[in-house]
């Protein structure tokens, strides 16, 4: 097998290093190298998973079919009341509208759309073509809204602009919008908290509202998970709020303390020990006795519910090592960290997004020796996951088949998964994802040939 | 017949197509040794990636030139150029296949141009084939694009007129079963071919170790430049525009006599793929085919009741459409919407034909039709509603037929990414039909017993009492 130093792609060096041996700046956050294989989705994307939870607004893809083909139902968000979001609307653009420009064929899909569905919102993508044929997406929206009377946000999401994390900005820069009331009215602060970078992925956010309202916290609103243009609307009356996928998330946070004055703070609800820690730091804001009274009350309860369970998948994990190539740093923290509930060590791990202070939060997290890697690609997963003898891979779509036909574990993160990974519930779940697909009976015919199963017989 | 002529579309609610570089991926993934690059920004690669990998369940690696703003504004020719490098590093493929995504092809980038330099630059212009195609997302679905890059492929590769007692094989976008399928009629009907595209391992391997990046198998470069010394051409596409038509092109350029069927799907279809075989080769059809036609027949009479109680709404690519068509229509289910993403005019034509006969014959119980091209899933739906459909065949993506107006869905086609086994599902020759039908029925039957209990109970009981 060749050896680290034959990494083929020179350019890809300073992007993957060896906790303990690292010897140059870890390089993050930059376009993917041509040709490598890159996981990574586009600009476009990231404003798009951002955004499609919120449950009544329009999502309107200015381009051609396949942006919004491929981004159809996109994440496995669940709704409490409207489900427009579930479905998916192109301008289906065509040679002759490359030619002549989009933009009157824009206007008229608003028009048909708002005529069909009376939204309150609506949102209007740019794709890479309508970056390069400039469309002028604001006038078109601006116009729109002004006709029909409802909020119609240009999303600058040309494909080509940055990588993923550009979509993110641009997603905030349209929430952002939306949040900002008339001139000279703005709303007044309460006691509730709106929660960022939720996404309610098989109802998690119903899970965590349910954990804050019995320590005596209300929701106002999350972003973007369930909620809708009359809730969104409502956002900045919230006197705090906690940012979970800080990757899509941060800068919305940064620009609503900057602008509405809400502080933020970091919080983490996959795994026990960030969950209970992230109650905890809510509660405290609060400084109210009582409340950090129910609180301890909650973890108590809830941990010791689970505890059976864990320590039985434990017992069975103990040892086992996990490869983590996730999207966003956050969530490859998190896991590290839940993995060390199970007894199991992580030895590769690797983000599409991370940003350097994640990428250092890693670092101090792992032990020597463990590879870590941004933007990677199948060659280097391959690579790795061989030469640390990993048993198990979490990731998504892309990187199942590729774990399967390794003959490893495999666990789904991604966001059309269809059981919670959130609170003490997605903890027990996780755990018993773990052991379901690590300690599956059909490994044991993975290194076994025909040939050699005759012979067994015989004897 | 009713045909449905869509007024000009603002806006698509719901796709039921693709775009045209994905149907490019899957053409290439059927040549030995190939690898494939998209000219264009990152997402595409990975959005289609994405969508292969879940329907096919194999680690799709296509690379792209991720072209920047930078790339974009000047040019992507030296993204491209290291694309290719990094690619002939990573993977050592036999032949890159380059497509291009809307964004090359707006800024106009001549990829013809830039794999020929690339080639002289790197030394490379005998040992490394490279193919373009272009396929610009607003410029068709997948299904244009799977065609194009067949005949692409076929028209930069094939050149040794040599004769030899070989036929040509094209197949449309199938399962890999299917393809097997295919093969293994083949074979049995002692056939020397060579079949293209041919996925049928490389985008459903078998487990081993270690993990090859490229999977074995696919059709191997040297036979598709021996093509046009073929006997002839079996091209597997009745609603293949001639001008995309790998198999007329063997036949213009190089004079081999081509020979087109629908897909093998049904009786009639199956019959005439063998009667088809038999013409070219002049073979007799061995008895174990006649047997699984027998029992084909046998099936037919015996869920012929059942089936005749099907209001079918059928949707995917042209060819797919065509062949599922025909298979209700020979079993007496009602194809009652039936749609494409597609632009086909092909499809219309011989759909026309198909029901003409029908039309004309004095039992006509046929209620109207709709035939829908270059359609989305809001309207398939709306219509599906409007004639009481309550059975749907096609891809994943119609799972909104189920969801929105219950209407139970019997997978088919691609992209079936919502159930295990989408490159599994068997549907071709007498024994895949059989098992199709099955599928059919069960369903129409698994609906009926869900419902009659209260249904004959409204009906007959609420009204005595």
């Amino acid at each position: 097998m060749e050896s680290r130093s034959n990494l083929a792609i020179e350019e890809r060096k300073d992007s993957i290093q060896t906790k303990g041996e690292q010897t140059q700046p870890f390089k993050c956050n930059t376009d993917s190298v041509a040709g490598c294989v890159s996981q990574r989705a586009c600009v476009y994307c990231g404003a798009r998973v951002v955004l499609n939870p919120i449950t009544d607004a329009i999502h309107l893809v200015h381009g051609p079919i396949g942006c919004a083909s491929y981004t159809w139902d996109i994440r496995g968000s669940l709704t409490s009341g409207a489900d427009l979001f579930r479905f998916s609307f192109s301008t289906d653009l065509q040679e002759m509208d490359i030619i002549f420009g989009g933009e009157k064929k824009l206007t008229r899909a608003i028009d048909d759309l708002v005529a069909k569905y009376h939204p309150p919102l609506m949102f209007v993508y740019s794709t890479c073509i309508v970056g390069v044929i400039g469309d002028d997406l604001e006038a078109v929206c601006k116009a729109a809204s002004k006709r029909h009377r409802i909020q119609v946000i240009p999303v600058q999401s040309s494909g080509f602009i940055g990588s993923k994390s550009a979509g993110y900005k641009a997603a905030c820069d349209a929430l952002m919008r939306l949040m900002e009331p008339p001139p000279g009215e703005e709303l007044e602060k309460d006691k509730t908290i709106n929660y960022l970078g939720e996404f309610n992925l098989a109802g998690e956010l119903w899970i965590i509202q349910n954990y804050l309202k019995r320590i005596g916290i209300e929701l106002n609103v999350a972003l973007t998970g369930d909620s809708s243009y009359d809730t969104l609307k409502l956002a900045t009356k919230a006197c705090l709020n906690i940012v979970q996928c800080a990757g899509s998330m941060i800068y919305t946070a940064n620009q609503m303390k900057e602008r509405f004055h809400i502080p933020y703070m970091n919080i983490s609800f996959i795994g026990i020990e960030d969950t209970s820690e992230s109650l905890r730091r809510i509660a405290r804001t609060y400084q109210d006795t009582e409340m950090m009274r129910r609180t301890e009350e909650l973890i108590q309860t809830e941990t010791e519910a689970i505890a059976p369970k864990i320590a039985y998948y434990r017992s069975k994990l103990q040892g086992k090592k996990a490869a983590i190539y996730v999207g966003g740093g956050f969530k490859a923290i998190s896991l590290i960290k839940q993995f060390r509930e199970l007894g199991i060590e992580v030895v590769m791990v690797g983000t599409q997004t991370g940003r350097e202070e994640e990428y250092e939060t890693i670092n101090d997290l792992v032990k020597e020796g463990t590879v870590i890697m941004d933007d990677t690609n199948p060659s280097e997963l391959e690579k790795f996951i061989i030469e640390k003898e990993a048993d198990l891979l979490v990731g998504g779509v892309k990187e199942r088949p590729l774990a399967y036909k390794m003959g490893i574990a495999f666990i789904d993160h991604n966001h059309d998964r269809k059981h919670p990974l959130s609170g003490y519930a997605g903890a027990a779940n996780f755990a018993e994802e773990v052991y379901a697909t690590v300690c599956s009976p059909v490994w044991a015919y993975r290194e076994r040939c025909l040939s050699t199963g005759a012979k067994e017989e015989r004897t | 017949m009713k045909n449905q002529k869509e007024s000009y579309r603002n806006v698509s609610e719901n796709p039921c197509n693709m775009c045209m570089p994905l149907g490019g991926i899957i053409a290439f993934r059927g040549i030995e040794g190939s690898m494939t690059l998209l000219h264009g920004s990152q997402g595409c690669a990975t959005y289609m990636r994405r969508t292969i990998s879940e329907h096919y369940e194999e680690p799709i690696d296509v690379a792209s030139s991720s072209l920047n703003e930078k790339g974009t504004v000047f040019g992507g020719e030296e993204n491209l150029k290291k694309g290719l490098d990094n690619v002939r590093l990573l993977y050592e493929p036999k032949m890159i296949g380059v497509l291009t995504t809307c964004l090359a092809e707006t800024i106009g980038e001549d990829i013809g141009r830039i794999t020929s330099r690339y080639l002289e630059e790197r030394q490379l212009t005998d040992g490394l084939p490279i193919v373009n195609v272009p396929t610009p997302g607003y410029g068709g679905s997948h299904s244009e694009g799977y065609w194009r890059t067949v005949f692409t492929i076929i028209s930069s590769l094939a050149e040794d007129r040599m004769s030899h007692a070989k036929i040509n094989v094209i197949v449309p976008h199938i399962s890999t079963a299917d393809l097997r399928e295919i093969k293994r009629m083949l074979r049995l009907m002692n056939i020397d071919f060579i079949l293209l595209p041919d996925y049928a391992d490389t985008l459903d391997a078998p487990y081993s170790k270690p993990y090859k990046k490229i999977p074995d198998g696919g059709t191997r470069l040297e036979d598709i430049r021996k093509m046009p010394g073929a006997k002839a051409t079996l091209e597997i596409g009745l609603t293949v525009e001639d001008s995309q038509s790998a198999g007329k092109y063997l036949e213009n350029e190089f004079g081999v006599p081509l020979f087109r069927v629908p897909l093998p799907v049904g009786i009639e279809s199956t019959d005439r793929f063998f009667n088809t075989l038999k013409l070219i080769s002049g073979k007799e059809i061995p008895d174990e085919i006649s047997r699984e036609r027998g029992r084909l027949l046998d099936g037919m009479f015996d869920s012929h009741k059942y089936n005749f109680e099907g209001r079918a709404a059928i949707f995917g690519e042209p060819e797919q459409v065509y062949a599922v068509t025909r298979l209700c229509l020979e079993n007496g289910i009602h194809p009652l919407v039936i749609a494409t993403g597609s632009r086909s005019k092909k499809l219309e034509q011989l759909l026309h034909a198909e029901f003409a006969k029908i039309d004309g014959s004095p039992d006509n119980h046929h209620e109207k039709y709709e035939l829908m091209s270059d359609t989305d899933f809001a309207h398939i739906l709306e219509k599906s509603r409007e004639v009481k459909v309550n059975l749907a065949v096609g891809h994943s993506e119609g799972k909104i037929l189920t969801e929105r107006a219950d209407i139970p869905l019997v997978r088919y086609g691609f992209p079936v990414i919502d159930r295990v086994g989408g490159q599994r599902i068997l549907s071709a020759g007498y024994q895949g039909s059989l098992c199709f039908l099955d599928r059919l029925t069960n369903t129409l039957l698994e609906n009926k017993y869900r419902n009659y209990r209260s249904e004959m109970y409204q009906k007959y009981y609420q009204i005595y009492k």
